[in-house]
């Protein structure tokens, strides 16, 4: 074994290859399209696929491979595909349509979204995210999707933060929920056609993989407590972000790393796990009892303004009463040519900041005020309180719900909360993973939005993924099968079903004394406190520290009530939670690794003269791919603690676009 | 009721009278809770979650309810709050905020009841009944790849907003919950009116509606008498007039032949 790094981790050999054509980008994705093999239809039927997941990633790719004829098994946890966390989605989908001759195109999306994400993105996948845009609109507008529409009944746009063009499409404040229903509506037109078997309440638990291939899933049914075997040609996880490691986030209560992570810890390699955004627009936490933080659009800041009181004595006072020339405008100032539509992270640190001078309004959570204004008094002003009724109404209803104040009347009070991971699992140019016949994609996998994604692009990943790219490579993988039959009392089925069992029977029998949330909330403070906005050395070695010892306590003390043969929620959680408190770990490690700031990763050691995050090219330009370190002892018990991880580089080449340090001054 | 002592005046000590079942054979109960120091800032699952907090301290087993995003948009949450789906206001359970209660009150809290929603356990129900509507003939064939142009087709701006207010159902069932029938017409006309206002929509258009209302009766949802109880409770407000763009698409249909 090679000595240990930082006391923590070991580091392995290059990745050297990521399957991409060696042609340019304009023409590498035709390439790779012409090169896959193709599948005869007539063999399709004998070819089965397992998608984890029913969000626009993992439902756009079940009904598009079930139209191809293949036959495909979906999987969600909650009790139906329609519900999975893409329905959240707010503010819209990004595509190079240029339907507003404002100077978009393919490559301008490509460039706004490496440089957006501080140039910690792999080039050639983003290259073909531009491409597919635009026939993603199209598909959607055929299934039905009613985007917003002109009076000329053409499609509309809005601008997003960190662009200077048009190119957003939306449905009011629920563009998530119409994309998704087309997608859903789409699966469910093949679950009719027999093309593809749905599995709701059922979750993954562990990964089959059999002669180095992936060849299916273990999963519990969620209703009666049945553990199950699903064996397939190709298992593809389409299972999400992993934001709820912080247990207070804006994804769902359900969302969790554990499809992800039992993959890794079966050889799958996790890429950049720290990158973490932070969403510089969500309500403030009210109190102890929070659940989940719930997100106010960003198209807001197209029309909001952001500000706190210039002196700290002003800001219990209210905010309508305090004059023009005592309010900080603050992102309008530091950055005059973007202003409030600077990417989150910069919107987010620069909240935290304000909030730490003592700026801050809203009540008082420990020993700061945690809030600042989005404002839209001006925006009432110059439109009329009609036009902004029409672009933003549900989503000031839903902050008047929460927070019980009239937003059109009172500025908001927004404040960042844990939104979207663009760590994920690692793959290449194909989404295949390090396990072969293992593909991920989605917010799973890491490789579209480097260091800090730019709004609405999620959503076109997803479905770019979903529709266009899976549909395409997986093609190329599965051409090669059927691949020999694997029977259900083969050792490596045999071995990850009795380790499910096992981890069950062994959660139920520790009887402790602390209930699963309580685990779960205190990973959520480690993790915010030391891995969130602002991350130090001597922090990051704490959060490790810290994370063992509470892992340790888990496993020692949870108290799970009921049993495993009916519907427990408990018991759901805690495997998703003991999950939760093995990646924590590995977040921490990785940014401890990289002591450079980049994007959402904002390392205080590395920072310019003005605050700004300072990347360091010269030693981090790469994409850090970790293999699971199996330890000395069985993880899962208690005391114990996982082997040290392994850093692969992907080294990170920039042929079409020009490095530079991020300005949006 | 107990006496606590509050850690804010305006804090909330409440009585809750709770459906627990075992399972789908289980006769169930109502079983009285009290929770004391409630926040008027927490959502009314918050307050649930505090509970089974209690609960599980207690070596009690936690009362099981659905909910996942918590924003109102997922439409898995769904409880009957005294006798109304998704509480006093109108929005979703998971939306509700105990700021819709005053100190003292007792709560009574059950699942959906239709026979086409079967109780799973205490406060979780099977609405896969909805899906398979769904299936019946709720979408647009068109397979990957074969769209054109997304401006081929402009939509008036009237069309398309109909289209958007109905598209907006969450499939939660309230409706369903609410209906003395338990019919799922309002559910249904919203599927029927989103598709049915696009011109994308218009080739499958009569038998879309045949084949979905037939779905609909053979999963044992009852007939529509207009009792309008759908839309009331409704937390994203589909208007009843879905129910009669239905029916007139059914009879259109049925006169064709379909
Ligand atoms: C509040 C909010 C607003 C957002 N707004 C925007 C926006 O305006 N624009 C934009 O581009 N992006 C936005 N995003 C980001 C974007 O919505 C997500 O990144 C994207 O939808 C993720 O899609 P997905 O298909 O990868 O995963 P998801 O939609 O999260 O789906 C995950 C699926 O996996 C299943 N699953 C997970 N684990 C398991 C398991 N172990 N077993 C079985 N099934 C499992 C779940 O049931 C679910 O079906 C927003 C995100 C949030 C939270
Ligand atoms: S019509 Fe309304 S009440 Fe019925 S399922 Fe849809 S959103 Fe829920
Ligand atoms: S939990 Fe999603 S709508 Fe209530």
């Amino acid at each position: 074994m090679t000595d240990l790094i930082h006391g923590v981790y070991t580091e392995g050999e290059k990745i050297a290859d990521t399957k991409a054509p060696k042609v340019p980008v304009a023409g590498m994705w035709e390439k790779r399209k012409m090169d896959a093999a193709l599948v005869n239809p007539a063999n399709r039927r004998k070819l089965s696929v397992i998608i984890v997941g029913t969000g626009l990633a993992g439902g756009a790719a079940a009904a598009t491979l079930g139209e191809a004829g293949y036959h495909v098994k979906s999987f969600c946890y909650q009790d139906s595909p329609r519900r999975a966390h893409s329905i959240a989605a707010q503010g819209g989908i990004n595509a190079a349509k240029n339907y507003k001759e404002d100077g978009d195109s393919v490559y301008r999306l490509f460039y706004d979204t490496v440089k957006g994400g501080d140039y910690r993105s792999r080039e050639t996948n983003v290259y073909r995210l531009a491409e597919v845009s635009a026939n993603i609109i199209d598909q959607c507008v055929a299934q039905g999707v009613p985007f917003a529409r002109e009076y000329g009944g053409l499609l509309d746009n809005r601008s997003f933060g960190g662009v200077q063009v048009s190119r957003t499409f939306y449905a009011r404040g629920q563009t998530g929920q119409q994309l998704l229903i087309g997608a859903y509506q789409a699966l469910e037109r093949q679950v009719a056609a027999g093309t593809v078997e749905m599995f709701t309440r059922h979750e993954m638990l562990e990964l089959i993989v059999e002669d180095g291939r992936a060849r299916g899933i273990i999963a519990r049914d969620l209703v009666t407590g049945e553990i199950q075997t699903h064996l397939a040609d190709a298992v593809v996880l389409a299972s999400g972000g992993y934001g709820n490691v912080f247990f207070l986030s804006t994804n769902a209560m359900g969302s969790n790393v554990t499809a992800n992570w039992r993959a890794h810890r079966k050889g799958a390699y996790f890429g950049n796990p720290c990158y973490t955004q932070i969403h510089p627009t969500c309500i403030p936490v009210s109190g102890d009892h929070q659940s989940k933080l719930t997100l106010m659009s960003e198209s807001l800041r197209n029309d909001g303004r952001i500000w706190v009181p210039k002196k700290r004595e002003d800001c219990e006072k209210d905010p309508r009463t305090i004059p023009e020339a005592d309010r900080d405008y603050y992102l309008e100032r530091i950055y005059p040519a973007f202003g409030n539509l600077v990417p989150r992270d910069i919107a987010s640190r620069q909240a935290k900041n304000m909030c730490d001078e003592g700026r801050g309004v809203g009540p008082m959570v420990g020993d700061f005020r945690r809030g600042v204004y989005l404002d839209f008094a001006d925006a009432i002003k110059r439109l009329g309180q009609k036009a902004v009724e029409e672009k933003y109404g549900n989503l000031f209803d839903m902050y008047a719900r929460i927070t019980g104040e009239n937003p059109y009347e009172t500025p908001m009070r927004i404040y960042p909360a844990v939104h979207y991971t663009m760590g994920g699992l690692w793959v290449d140019y194909d989404l295949q993973s390090t396990i072969p016949g293992l593909f991920v994609t989605g917010e799973a996998n890491f490789s579209d939005h480097g260091a800090n994604r730019l709004g609405a692009s999620a959503l076109m990943q997803g479905l770019a993924d979903g529709y266009f790219v899976l549909p395409n490579t997986i093609r190329d993988y599965l051409a090669k099968g059927p691949f020999p039959k694997v029977s259900e009392d083969a050792p490596a089925v045999v071995e990850a079903r009795t380790a499910v069992e096992e981890r069950t029977k062994r959660l139920l029998a520790i009887k402790g004394e602390r209930s699963v949330d309580s685990f779960h909330k205190e990973l959520g403070n480690i993790m915010w406190e030391y891995c969130g906005m602002e991350r130090t050395e001597a922090g990051l070695l704490k959060a490790i520290d810290l994370i063992r010892g509470l892992r340790a306590e888990f496993w020692r003390n949870v108290k799970i009530l009921g049993s495993a043969d009916t519907l427990n929620q408990s018991l759901e959680k805690a495997g998703r939670v003991a999950d939760f408190l093995e990646l924590g770990e590995l977040m921490c490690i990785d940014a401890l690794h990289r002591a450079e700031s980049c994007g959402g990763h904002f390392r205080a050691e590395s920072q310019t003269e003005d605050g700004e995050a300072l990347r360091h090219d010269d030693q981090f330009l790469y994409v850090a791919a970790w293999e699971f370190g199996d330890g000395e002892s069985d993880p899962n018990q208690p005391g114990s603690t996982m082997g040290a991880p392994v850093l692969h580089k992907e080294d990170l080449v920039y042929e079409a676009i020009e490095l530079k340090q991020r300005s949006y001054k | 009721m107990a006496t606590s002592t509050k850690s804010d005046p305006k804090n909330m000590d409440l009585t809750l009278r709770i459906w627990r079942q075992d399972g789908p054979s289980d006769r169930g109960h109502l079983q009285t809770y009290e929770v004391s120091d409630i926040s008027p800032d927490m959502s009314f699952l918050e307050m649930l979650d505090v509970l089974n907090e209690q609960l599980n301290a207690k070596g009690e087993e936690p009362i099981a309810f659905d909910s996942d995003c918590r924003e109102g948009i997922c439409g898995m949450c769904g409880l009957m709050i005294s006798g109304h789906a998704h509480g006093p206001e109108k929005t979703t359970t998971c939306q509700l905020h105990m700021r819709s209660f005053k100190d003292g009150d007792t709560i009574t809290v059950e699942p959906w009841r239709a026979d086409a929603f079967p109780i799973i356990k205490d406060l979780v129900v099977d609405r896969s009944s909805f899906d398979r509507i769904i299936q019946a003939g709720g979408f647009i064939s068109v397979n990957t790849g074969s769209a054109p142009e997304a401006n081929a087709a402009p939509v008036p701006k009237q069309k398309a907003d109909r289209a958007f207010q109905s598209a907006e159902c969450i499939g939660c069932g309230a409706c369903v919950a609410a209906c003395p029938n338990a019919s799922a017409m309002l559910f249904m006309g919203a599927k029927v009116t989103h598709l049915g206002e696009l011109p994308q929509g218009q080739p499958e258009r009569w038998a879309r509606v045949v084949s979905m209302v037939s779905q609909h009766d053979h999963e044992g949802f009852g007939g529509c008498t207009n009792t309008g109880a759908c839309s009331v409770a409704c937390p994203k407000g589909i208007p009843q007039d879905v129910i009669s763009t239905l029916n007139k698409d059914l009879r259109t249909a049925m006169r064709q032949g379909g």
